[in-house]
């Protein structure tokens, strides 16, 4: 049976290139880089080269890095460590209703503690309005966090503007870029960033590592409590292997960003006019304008049918995405992301996300294609709704 | 997350359809909820001798409604009335905890397919 990976938003595979860097962390080079003998210096040095790596790629001073365990440690010591580094100038946030989880639920735990968060909507294809931002930076206002780009519909967000805004009122930015990093240009001065986190398991690299960026003099409490590493602010043995991963994972995505994106436009784009012109009754969801999507993000709804049901029929013919539908994660409420960019509950039950990455085929989206249709159709066929409403019951 | 009996009554799934000159139909769930399921039952003689569904919902809902309709065909009306949803559960090997509410749909599609029947023939 064949075997296509297309959820690479969810994770992608560690590249071989990748994995032949870390390789000899794990056994030759072993030493805890915070060593002072000759095994820990050398673990060091390999440390300070991703770093640099990393400081190239989204154009900050290396000492200006931290690693973490990933995007989701990430996310939760900006905005907690910002929020209580500054409390003293206000216990205002400003963040959107569709970013991820890690962003949205560190918000509401800060909001227990007495602090106050406004909730940017967004329009139908997922964008922030800047006015709106605007308008709800207070005298107490401390942090703005918006993402670079959605991971559901793959909405990329004006960070700069975003950025601009936030400068002009003393605002401290704050951008979760973990779909972004190897997929947009980032540059953090260029684009007005204090704090930026990213994941190394989104571009090729491995998984349990990630980088908080934070401009150098801004002010942040701890988020671990321990030993000295990562210049006393972020605690825990130095992951070396990890760590020579995403360093050289970031600099091979950014050195290849405009050949992968360029590849991996042209099989989204045509899989999205596929599906478009063969599948009725259907949200293509996110901006349509798809210079400011995603390369690798195409998400539909199919209507009168239920997303984790398409999601299995594709699985049992070896094709792997996500469902926007909850149904999968647990929980019976569909995606909050797109109940935001208001596609209507019923429908958003019913909903895919594709994500390509920089091996998928043209031919893989045509298989793709013509497994889908079947998967639609036959899931149609068995719903009342599609009956009912396309007039072809008798019985309602 | 699925076991493979559910798997297998979800990918090939018995009975899918509706009965056109139906004795009974019952249908349950909103499409908000992301569930709807849909029997409608053939009764002679007080015996069920043909049940058919139609399904929007997930591959729990999908699986829970095949393995209904293949339990309550040669049952008496009466039988099906006590037919539970832990019965169609059990038939399956068991459900994940946040789908078992699926197959409480299946139990109360039937039952109301078995209402409109009876409704129609007082």
């Amino acid at each position: 049976m064949k075997s296509i990976y297309l959820d690479n938003s969810a994770t992608t595979y560690t590249d071989p290139e990748v994995l032949k860097e870390m390789l000899p962390y794990f056994t030759e080079v072993f030493g805890n880089a915070s060593s002072q003998h000759a095994f820990g210096r050398e673990a060091l040095k390999a440390v300070d080269k991703a770093r640099q790596q990393v400081a190239k790629a989204i154009g900050c001073n290396p000492n200006e890095v931290y690693f973490t365990s990933g995007g989701t440690e990430s996310d939760n010591w900006a905005i907690k460590g910002i929020a209580l580094a500054h409390q003293n100038k206000g216990k205002h946030i400003i963040t959107s209703c569709i970013e991820h989880p890690a962003v949205i639920k560190t918000c509401k735990a800060l909001e227990k503690q007495g602090f106050e968060v406004t909730y940017l909507k967004v329009d139908n294809e997922g964008f922030i309005s800047l006015d709106e931002l605007e308008k709800s930076i207070r005298e107490d206002t401390i942090l703005i966090s918006i993402m670079t780009a959605n991971n559901e519909v793959g909405t990329i967000e004006p960070i700069r503007k975003i950025g601009e805004i936030a400068h002009k009122h003393r605002v401290i930015f704050h951008t979760d870029a973990v779909q972004a990093i190897g997929n947009v240009p980032i540059n953090v001065s260029e684009d007005n960033i204090d704090l930026l986190s990213m994941s190394g398991h989104k571009f090729y690299g491995p998984k349990g590592v990630g980088v908080l960026y934070k401009r150098n003099g801004l002010k942040i409490g701890r988020f671990m409590d321990g030993g000295e590493q990562e210049r006393n602010m972020r605690a825990s043995t130095i992951n070396t292997p990890a760590i020579v991963g995403l360093g050289k994972a970031i600099e091979s995505a950014v050195e290849n960003m405009d050949k992968n994106n360029a590849h991996v436009r042209e099989v989204r784009d045509w899989f999205v006019k596929e599906v478009q012109s063969r599948i009725s009754d259907i949200y293509f969801n996110g901006p349509k304008d798809m210079d400011k999507r995603l390369p690798s993000n195409a998400n539909f709804s199919f209507e009168f049918i239920e997303g984790e049901s398409i999601l299995m029929l594709l699985d049992m013919a070896g094709i792997a995405v996500s469902s926007g539908s909850a149904c999968s994660s647990g929980s019976l409420e569909p995606s909050y992301v797109l109940l935001s960019i208001g596609v209507p509950i019923e429908v958003a039950h019913g909903t895919i996300r594709f994500s390509f990455g920089k091996n998928n085929t043209m031919e893989e989206a045509q298989y793709t294609v013509d497994k889908l249709v079947e998967t639609v159709n036959r899931l149609r066929e068995m719903s009342p709704l599609f009956k009912q409403v396309k007039g072809e019951d008798k019985y309602v | 997350m699925y076991n493979e009996k559910v798997r297998e009554a979800f990918a090939n799934p018995k009975n899918v359809g509706f009965i056109e000159d139906a004795d009974g139909v019952g249908k349950v769930g909103n499409p908000t909820c992301g569930d709807i399921m849909e029997i409608s039952l053939k009764i002679k003689d007080n015996v069920i001798v043909d049940a058919k569904f139609r399904t929007f919902g997930c591959a729990a809902a999908i699986a829970t409604s095949s393995t209904a309709t293949e339990m309550v065909k040669g049952m008496t009306i009466d039988e099906a009335l006590k037919l539970t949803n832990s019965q169609v559960v059990e038939k399956l090997e068991g459900l994940p905890p946040q789908k078992i509410h699926c197959s409480v749909l299946a139990e109360e599609a039937i039952k109301e397919a078995i209402k409109d029947y009876q409704s129609k023939n007082k």
